[in-house]
């Protein structure tokens, strides 16, 4: 059980982090960035290292992503006005 | 026909390179030192009960204090970027987004306060605290609740650098009996407890005011 959602962590990260890559549009791509943190986070619980998996969360996926959000509204404002 | 070719050899550059790394992992020697018993033998003089934390406040006290001087100084860099103008009214949300924000910002509130207090003896402590306290001001900020912050006024700039300040005199009242933040076995929770509640509201302010001074909505 505990392998099988192991694995499927796993495929999930590596799934997510070539989207974020590959995605063509901006706004997906920080979505998918932000998944990719929460996953992320999972996997440092899973090694036993809660307290990286808070920072991660914290830092990584939430101040992070809303940086992001906030920039790609700026430029989508930006090229509106144009 | 080219393109496929060249997107064959990354392809396969990659794929060495991933076995490479996961052979080199698997070969890793073990470490020459092993810091967990002596780390486990003095937790007790520690004050906390957690490792991460005694290591982190106590052991290598240090790098904590140059981590959050880190901080501070970039945050001191943005600052000498930021103009002067005066920060324009954030926009104003949905009232459902207002209304989600008011209810979630108590609580992250509260689960800061409890990171702080439960990283003595389990994971949490001050980074991560101060983590969800900023984003609770970013949380505020996107709604429209917050204005983005302008030149910072004395309350503020006294609050950036409250926690710096407190470790330092920590660290230099320390230094009279003995060495550089090596705490007396007695005070040391206590202590402890200090300093991470100034770096709390210090790196809250400092990782929101990354996101504050720089979110503007006057474009050039």
């Amino acid at each position: 059980m505990t392998f099988a959602f192991d694995l499927l962590l796993a495929l999930s990260l590596l799934w997510s982090a070539w989207r974020t890559l590959a995605t063509p549009r901006l706004d997906r791509a920080i979505v998918l960035f932000i998944v990719f943190g929460l996953l992320m986070s999972l996997a440092w619980a899973r090694l036993a290292a809660p307290d990286i998996g808070l920072a991660e969360a914290a830092i990584g996926a939430g101040l992070t992503g809303a940086l992001l959000l906030d920039a790609y509204g700026v430029l989508r404002r930006r090229r509106v006005d144009r | 026909m080219k393109r496929m070719s060249l997107v064959a050899l990354v392809l396969a550059l990659a794929l060495a390179f991933v076995a490479v790394l996961a052979g080199a992992m698997l070969e890793l020697a073990p470490a020459a030192i092993d810091l967990r018993l002596p780390v486990a033998a003095h937790l007790a003089d520690s004050g906390v009960t957690h490792p991460v934390t005694a290591v982190l406040l106590n052991y290598r006290g240090y790098d904590t204090l140059l981590e959050i001087a880190v901080l501070l100084l970039a945050l001191l860099a943005i600052l000498a970027v930021v103009d002067d103008a005066p920060a324009s009214p954030s926009r104003v949300a949905h009232p459902v987004l207002q209304a989600l924000a008011r209810l979630a910002v108590p609580l992250m509130i509260v689960v800061a306060v409890y990171l702080l207090w439960a990283g003595a003896f389990r994971p949490g402590g001050a980074f991560q605290a101060g983590a969800v306290l900023a984003a609770a001001a970013v949380l505020l900020h996107l709604v429209g609740l917050l204005p983005g912050w302008s030149r910072p006024r004395l309350g503020l700039r006294i609050g950036l650098a409250a926690g710096f300040v407190l470790f330092l005199a920590v660290a230099a009242g320390l230094l009279t009996q003995g060495s550089l933040l090596q705490y007396p076995p007695a005070a040391a929770g206590v202590l402890i407890l200090l300093i991470e509640s100034g770096l709390t509201v210090s790196l809250a302010l400092i990782l929101a005011g990354l996101f504050l001074f720089l979110s503007r909505e006057d474009e050039a």
